[in-house]
């Protein structure tokens, strides 16, 4: 526990690199919750399966853990698509309490599934990017850290500008302000859910071997980092591409100052609790002033 | 009077055959009978809010936490037996439940929002207790066996524990009954229905909500205690958290959501299903009976969205209107999205 400045700068710069790729993941998650009004409380799980791809790739077939990125993306937009035909698809029209209870149960296959499979271990992996660091004016910025950060932008900024710019992304947004007209127009609206469950699914895939390097895989490990995406787009608001980007670098933030600060892993409660206070007085999210 | 004898028919039924219970099995199944009523416990307190008044919380896992870690604390620091710490657990988890129910549904959270403030709550409460020192840190707290000491709630072999949580779980059946017939009970079924309605009918929706919360959260603690003194042992993942708070509510939901015996049924069913398998595939197969659960809960949610007592009660009234005669109940399926 130091409140000295070059802990403080340090903690606001690892932050704010790992608030990027907890950007891009909620990115995923938002593109599901707000085209289908669906919480995909598997979505931390979604991820997992994406580390443990990244972590095979890399540790067993040795390649590079960059390249990944070109197996884990489809891989998890076809892990989206199936998971969504078979058993999203039917319970479309059920009450919102029943997908959730859904999800959760998918959440729980999938968890064990891993723990059975992979057993408790954590994993992580070295790299020839491991141990490179620039440092800026005393702070100290890993190789591995930044990609992960320029990675999720671009990540983020190609999907916005497929959503603005082709048919696939007006049929998406279409059919998630209103499913009715868009089917009148002509969409066939359960076609695009699947392929947005499948985007927001393939999110994953990119997020996962940008956060393989640096971070570890364990079959929990979508527990916290699924919460996180929860965090995060309930403050940037549900649907709101840009708020979920500025939340998720907020909540980067948050984890990491409230780590450098707090004793142990206090910070989390910390996390949680802005959490709480957003969903009782601002559910809209940070940028509700001004919906897009 | 023909109601209460309606209901206490199937209820000395089932206490009745349950007592025959310790006379036939041995020690391995004593101890699935008992894990089987703890979780028929949990999962009904948690009906009550869940299934009753349509309010799914996913963070009874905080509830359960604090009887079993107030229960536990007071027992291993001061010596207090157990059946008063498991009071005051109960009377903590009230307050708290009441906090959480004040400042959940007073800025009007339901559904999706409601569900994932709980589960962020009971996820706080696990790093709280996690970086607390005096509640045993990561490591959480060992109740020390002193004996057959039933004022300390401890016994010798079995039957102790399996008397005291069959009495529990008989107690919160009879409560879900008993709110059956009560006004408190059409207010909690009217809420969950039509909110809108009901506050236009002169319901006090706040109110009926939050009395919910209060009396699911106290019984929720209560069933944390005697799970911290029948395994002796509390941590932070045990009895908070995610997982936990998941497990609660499985049994309601696959055996029937706002039925009174659903909640039991889920559990007689699954639990000794989930523990053989945990017993013959445990060693290699870790996490096997999670994956049976979820399993079960996905295939639920599929097929049979009220549960097994739901679907037995639409079974018996479709073969009551006869053949040929279908319900106009309208069903949740099919349509346009």
């Amino acid at each position: 526990m130091t409140f000295s400045l070059p802990v403080i700068l340090q903690a606001l710069a690892s932050g704010l690199m790992i608030g990027g790729v907890f950007a891009l993941i909620s990115v995923g998650l938002t593109l599901i919750w707000g085209v289908m009004k669906i919480i995909n409380f598997a979505h931390g799980e979604f991820l997992m399966i994406g580390l443990y791809l990244a972590y095979f790739l890399v540790a067993k077939a040795g390649m590079d853990p960059y390249l990944t990125v070109l197996i884990t993306t489809p891989a998890l937009f076809l892990v989206g698509i199936a998971i969504f035909q078979a058993t999203i698809r039917p319970i479309l029209t059920h009450p919102p309490m029943n997908q959730i209870m859904l999800t959760l149960g998918v959440s729980l296959i999938l968890q064990n599934l891993a723990l059975v499979l992979f057993k408790a271990d954590v994993l992580s992996i070295r790299t020839e990017y491991t141990g490179i660091n620039y440092t800026v004016g005393g702070v100290v910025v890993s190789l591995t850290e930044l990609i992960a950060f320029l990675g999720s932008i671009v990540a983020t900024a190609a999907l916005y500008y497929i959503l603005k710019t082709t048919d696939m992304g007006r049929w998406i947004r279409a059919s998630a302000q209103n499913p009715t007209a868009a089917t009148l127009m002509g969409i066939d609206v359960r076609f695009t859910y699947l392929l947005a469950f499948g985007i927001g699914s393939a999110c994953l895939g990119v997020a996962a071997s940008l956060l393989m390097p640096f971070y570890y895989t364990s079959p929990t490990v979508g527990l916290f980092l699924g919460l996180i995406a929860f965090v995060v787009v309930v403050l940037g608001g549900m649907g709101n591409f840009l708020g979920v980007f500025i939340a998720g670098l907020i909540i980067g933030l948050t984890e990491s100052l409230g780590a450098a600060i707090m004793p142990g892993s206090l910070s989390r409660v910390f996390t949680f609790g802005i959490f709480v206070l957003f969903l009782l007085f601002k559910p809209q999210g940070i940028l509700s002033r001004r919906q897009t | 009077m023909s109601r209460y004898k309606e209901f206490l028919f199937p209820v000395i039924v089932f206490a009745l055959a349950a007592l025959i219970l310790p006379l036939v099995l041995s020690a391995y199944y004593m101890h699935i009978a008992i894990l089987v009523l703890v979780w028929a416990y949990l999962a009904t307190s948690w009906n009550i809010l869940g299934g009753y008044a349509g309010q799914h919380s996913l963070g009874h896992g905080l509830y359960m936490g604090v009887g079993a870690y107030a229960s536990t604390y007071l027992a291993i620091t001061y010596g207090l037996s157990p059946w008063i710490g498991l009071i005051i657990g109960a009377i903590l988890a009230a307050g708290l439940g009441w906090f959480v129910g004040f400042a959940t549904f007073r800025y009007g959270l339901k559904g999706a929002y409601f569900a994932l403030v709980t589960i962020a709550l009971t996820e706080a409460a696990v790093y709280v207790v996690s970086n607390w020192k005096a509640m045993g840190g990561a490591a959480g707290l060992e109740v020390t066996y002193l004996g057959n000491k039933p004022w300390m709630m401890q016994f010798d072999g079995k039957l102790g524990y399996f008397l005291i949580i069959l009495v529990m779980t008989l107690a919160a059946v009879l409560i879900t009954q008993w709110l059956n017939g009560r006004r408190f009970g059409y207010r909690l079924v009217a809420v969950r229905e039509n909110e809108e309605a009901a506050e236009a009918m002169g319901v006090n929706t706040l109110g009926t909500k939050i009395n919910a919360t209060v009396l699911s959260a106290a019984m929720t603690a209560v069933g944390g205690s005697f799970f911290a003194q029948y395994f002796t042992y509390v941590g932070p993942r045990t009895v908070f958290g995610e997982t936990v708070s998941v497990q609660i509510l499985l049994f309601a939901i696959i055996g029937g959501l706002g039925t009174v015996w659903g909640p039991l049924v889920g559990a007689i069913i699954l639990v000794p299903t989930a523990e053989f398998a945990r017993a013959e595939l445990g060693t290699t197969f870790q996490g096997a009976h999670l994956l049976l659960y979820g399993a079960v809960l996905v295939l639920t949610m599929l097929f049979m969205p009220n549960g097994i007592v739901g679907l037995a009660r639409d079974v018996r009234r479709k073969l009551a209107r006869g053949p040929g005669d279908e319900p106009s109940a309208p069903l949740a399926e099919g349509g346009g999205p």
